[in-house]
């Protein structure tokens, strides 16, 4: 009952927090003189083509660009009804993309569902990789198993990321070979799905994983090795051993228990993180992610296709914080009865 | 009778260092408690640690046995199987650690950490556990075990988790319990009941307790045999009649000499006279607003209540109470950090004859001057100081804020200030660490006097100290309030330290003050129950002159168990009635 509560108290704020966002994310794109239009219809008319000034003129209208900003916004978010049937995020309607001339909603569509793949994968390999490894490194502290799995993250965390992906894909495809570059067979590719594209995909994956997710899993199991230590010289650790448990089921049932805390909080900064982190890896790797679309956006001023992604990527943290927090509630009774007296 | 568990030359070093615990011997038989008693740094809980092998990993067994008289033959447990170790710890031989507050898990509930004892070392169902572990419970005085079972320890206060591990140590009805220092983090009404706890369930299974103390009273009321011990060895071991009457050894003798005793006095005090106050406390009320998270309404909580206290010129005004009963709350908002409610306010009088100013309405060159004339001394000397400036960097800091003197005077102030607190000059130049804990409160009290202040306040001065520390530092702070003509405000929980040091004491008790008299008064005729439980409560090195528990048991307990005369609930306190001059008690006419 209680964490309903709760649940709908952080949706209502998270909400709020987006709508903020929006603002923001609206006003920085705009912080630069001129858009994309502008820029095209002032190239245009240096090389003389008239009839593309037209095309500009009219996609301007169309999308209130030439409106002021405060409009532009209203429109953009679909708070106000745009001309021609404009109608805005919230209808649906994320606007045009001028750089490759076809709607928003067409270019990221798969894109989109294959970032939340690759980096779930990405995460996911994060955990599996830092918990056994920084609970081992915790309980032989400062004997070989520590110092090898400290050098083996650091090496991952000092790698840089296209580097070990050239590597990996050149000895991936000689020894194992492994496809090199894409998240599937281009056969596959506008295809309905079946099982030989996901097997597709999923064989294209683990390079692309493993190469966005070492440094993650590296820093954080350098963090779980930290909280590990700690907890470990705490009184209650000693009180399990003196009641006479085996030191395996007493280090999962009570120190790791509350070194989780940090763990879990960790959920909502580390998905941004990859999805920001992985657009370099996506360019080298070739990963039709939404990634280097968000590059190109960005570099050409194309602000309904850069707006719109770093949209998602804020809905991404905010689902990431917000799991994290509700985890938490369920995870450490202090949260949940902290006031039951 | 063979012994139970035999110690035997035992040695524990570090590195390559000396050992710290050298040649230790002593033996325990079925029934009986044996005390090891000692100050920090004594090795008594390495000692007691070594029988389960619970040593910190850098600790080295160098010789000597500990056997363990099982149920099937005798074992050296420093020499047995980790897995055969694993089968005594909690089963034969279990442990009760000092801090209850964090010696439990706050993630498991209570139920949960219990029951897995019974798990680990009976095979039975778990409807038969869990009724076993419930029926323990209620013999460790839950009242309501069901909800003892699924409660989360940070539900409890700190009486209610040490029965929880006294609760886990007992459910497997161990053949020895070792509890180290059991009590010690806990109020003196409490400890008395913890301590009667122990001693009922030991009557009742037979069990064998050793029981690590740096508390002579709690030896007395406890322990048949005694080994005291002192930087690693064991300086003098035997029946306790025999230790404690006709101490035999130097070293038992300067501890019992140390412990700090209530008097037993004939005749009550005269009253204080209240002519010249230097500070004075009228009707001070603070409350404080809990926001909840969410959508709760916010709590009120008030801290402490209508409390008017007077500190005489060259005097000292002690409070004593348990921890929450508002003491620490009154010094904060006697020293000008927390404004009182409305309709309280406290009164300065820096010199006899001059108008006394109100502390929370203060022109700031008046604030200034009142932050120089008034002084706090915190309780733990570790904390309190800063590890990264060295002494005279600490001691000159006050000067240097109020802009005294030039660099050269502060210096010799501050020499001047060791010297008085009983320190050599040459050490200005170390750190803190250096020191011992004794000396840095020395340090903490040579720095609050560099600004000759007018009244100290000190907050619980010597709770963290050795017992023969915490004798040279009250010989201190008397020595030095008749030379430097300070008063005092003292707060601590200790009504032998008070009885020592103090000229008048205010009792307190959820948040107002229930008794006041001067500290002979006090203990000649003590009249609320409260006072009585606490003055009964305090273990005496005396075996004529055990823990009366049920005294305990009637003042103790929240105010609505009071008799009907002192009883109250809430908001809802009666007024102090003076019964005698000098000699005020909340209760209803």
């Amino acid at each position: 009952m209680m964490l309903l509560r709760f649940a709908v108290f952080r949706l209502l704020s998270m909400l709020l927090t987006l709508w903020v966002v929006s603002i923001l994310v609206f006003i920085i794109i705009n912080l630069p003189p001129g858009d994309f239009l502008s820029n095209q219809i002032a190239e245009l008319r240096a090389t003389g083509q008239a009839e593309g000034v037209a095309k500009a003129e009219f996609l301007r209208q169309e999308y209130a660009l030439d409106r002021p900003l405060w409009e532009q916004y209203f429109i953009w978010v679909g708070m106000m009804p745009g001309p021609n049937g404009f109608s805005g995020l919230l209808q649906g309607d994320f606007g045009w993309s001028f750089e490759f001339d076809r709607p928003v909603g067409e270019i990221v569509g798969d894109a989109l569902w294959l970032t939340v793949l690759v980096n779930l994968a990405a995460v996911l390999f994060v955990y599996a990789v830092a918990l056994p490894l920084g609970i081992l490194a915790a309980a032989k502290s400062e004997t070989w198993v520590d110092y090898t799995a400290g050098f083996v993250g650091y090496l991952g965390l000092a790698t840089p990321n296209f580097l070990l992906a050239l590597m990996l894909f050149y000895y991936g495809n000689k020894y194992f070979d492994l496809p090199i570059g894409g998240l599937m067979g281009p056969q596959y590719e506008g295809e309905p799905m079946s099982w030989d594209k996901v097997k597709s995909i999923l064989l294209h994956l683990i390079v692309p994983t493993f190469v966005i997710g070492t440094s993650g899993a590296a820093a954080m199991m350098q963090r779980l090795r930290a909280n590990m230590l700690d907890e470990l010289s705490k009184p209650y650790v000693e009180t399990a051993k003196a009641k006479g448990m085996a030191p395996v089921r007493m280090l999962s049932k009570y120190p790791l228990r509350m070194a989780f805390n940090p763990f879990v909080a960790d959920i909502g900064n580390l998905l941004p993180a990859m999805v920001s982190g992985s657009v370099l890896v996506s360019v080298v790797l070739g990963l039709q992610t939404i990634g280097p679309s968000l590059l190109t956006a960005l570099k050409s001023q194309d602000q309904f296709l850069a707006a719109f992604v770093l949209m998602f990527v804020a809905l991404l943290t905010l689902i990431g914080t917000m799991i994290s927090d509700l985890l938490l509630v369920l995870l450490d009774p202090r949260i949940r009865y902290g006031d039951r007296g | 009778m063979a012994s139970l568990l035999e110690v035997d030359a035992l040695t524990i070093g570090f590195g390559n260092a000396p050992p710290v615990v050298k040649d230790v011997s002593f033996s325990v038989h079925a029934g009986e408690t044996l005390a090891l008693v000692g100050e920090s740094g004594s090795g008594k809980t390495l000692t007691c640690r070594s029988v389960l092998r619970i040593l910190p990993e850098a600790a080295q067994l160098r010789s000597g046995s500990v056997t363990f008289a099982g149920q099937d033959g005798t074992v050296d447990l420093l020499k047995a199987p980790e897995r055969q170790m694993r089968a005594i710890r909690g089963d034969r031989i279990s442990m009760i650690f000092q801090e209850p507050m964090r010696s439990l898990s706050p993630l498991h509930r209570l139920g949960n950490q219990v029951v897995e004892v019974l798990h680990l070392h009976r095979d039975i169902g778990k409807a038969e556990a869990k009724r076993r572990v419930l029926e323990q419970f209620e013999k460790v005085g839950f009242a309501d075990a069901e909800r003892a079972w699924s409660s989360y320890p940070f539900e409890m206060s700190g009486g209610m988790r040490q029965r929880a591990m006294i609760a886990m140590a007992m459910v497997a009805q161990p053949a020895l319990l070792i509890a180290d220092e059991p009590t010690t983090a806990l109020d003196v009404t409490t400890q008395a009941q913890v301590l009667g706890l122990i001693n009922a369930l030991q009557k009742e299974t037979g069990m064998a307790v050793i029981l690590v103390t740096h508390d002579l009273g709690v030896v007395a009321n406890m322990a048949q045999h005694v080994v005291v011990m002192n930087k690693g060895r064991v300086m003098e071991a035997g029946r306790a009649e025999d230790v404690l009457g006709r101490p035999a050894h130097g070293y038992t003798a300067k501890l019992f000499a140390a412990a700090p005793m209530i008097p037993t006095v004939a005749t009550p005090a005269r009253a204080v006279n209240h002519d010249d106050v230097i500070l004075d406390l009228k009707n001070v009320t603070k409350s404080f607003t809990m926001r909840a998270g969410g959508w709760s309404k916010p709590k009120i909580i008030t801290a402490c209540r209508d409390v008017n206290l007077k500190v005489a010129r060259g005097k000292t005004t002690a409070v004593v109470g348990e921890s929450g009963s508002g003491k620490t709350t009154c010094a904060r908002v006697a020293l000008g950090a927390e404004r009182p409610d409305a309709g309280g306010e406290v009164l300065f009088r820096p010199l006899a004859n001059e108008p006394a100013l109100p502390v929370h309405a203060m022109t700031s060159s008046q604030r200034t001057a009142f932050q120089r004339q008034a002084q706090m001394v915190f309780q733990d000397p570790y904390s309190s100081l800063s590890p990264r400036m060295r002494v005279m960097e600490a001691l000159t800091e006050p000067m240097e804020i109020h802009g005294i003197g030039n660099r050269s005077d502060r210096k010799d102030k501050a020499a001047e200030m060791l010297r008085w607190v009983g320190l050599d000059p040459d050490m200005l130049r170390r750190y803190p660490h250096a020191f011992s804990g004794g000396q840095r409160q020395r340090l903490s009290i040579a720095r609050a006097l560099t600004l000759d202040p007018k009244l100290l306040i000190c907050d619980e001065p010597t709770s963290a100290l050795d017992v023969s520390v915490q004798d040279q530092i009250l010989s201190l702070l008397e020595d030095i309030r008749d030379r430097a003509k300070l008063s005092y405000l003292f707060i601590s929980h200790d009504l032998a330290v008070v009885a020592r040091i103090a000229d008048e004491v205010a009792v307190m008790r959820a948040g107002v003050i229930v008794e006041q008299a001067p500290p002979d008064t006090l203990f000649y005729n003590p009249q609320h129950p409260y006072t009585k439980a606490l003055i009964a409560a305090q273990p005496e090195p005396d075996l004529t002159r055990p823990i009366d528990l049920d005294l305990v048991a009637k003042g103790a307990g929240s105010p609505t168990t009071w008799p009907e005369m002192f009883r109250f609930e809430g908001n809802t306190a009666p007024a102090l009635r003076e019964l005698a001059p000098g000699h005020m008690v909340r209760c209803h006419a």
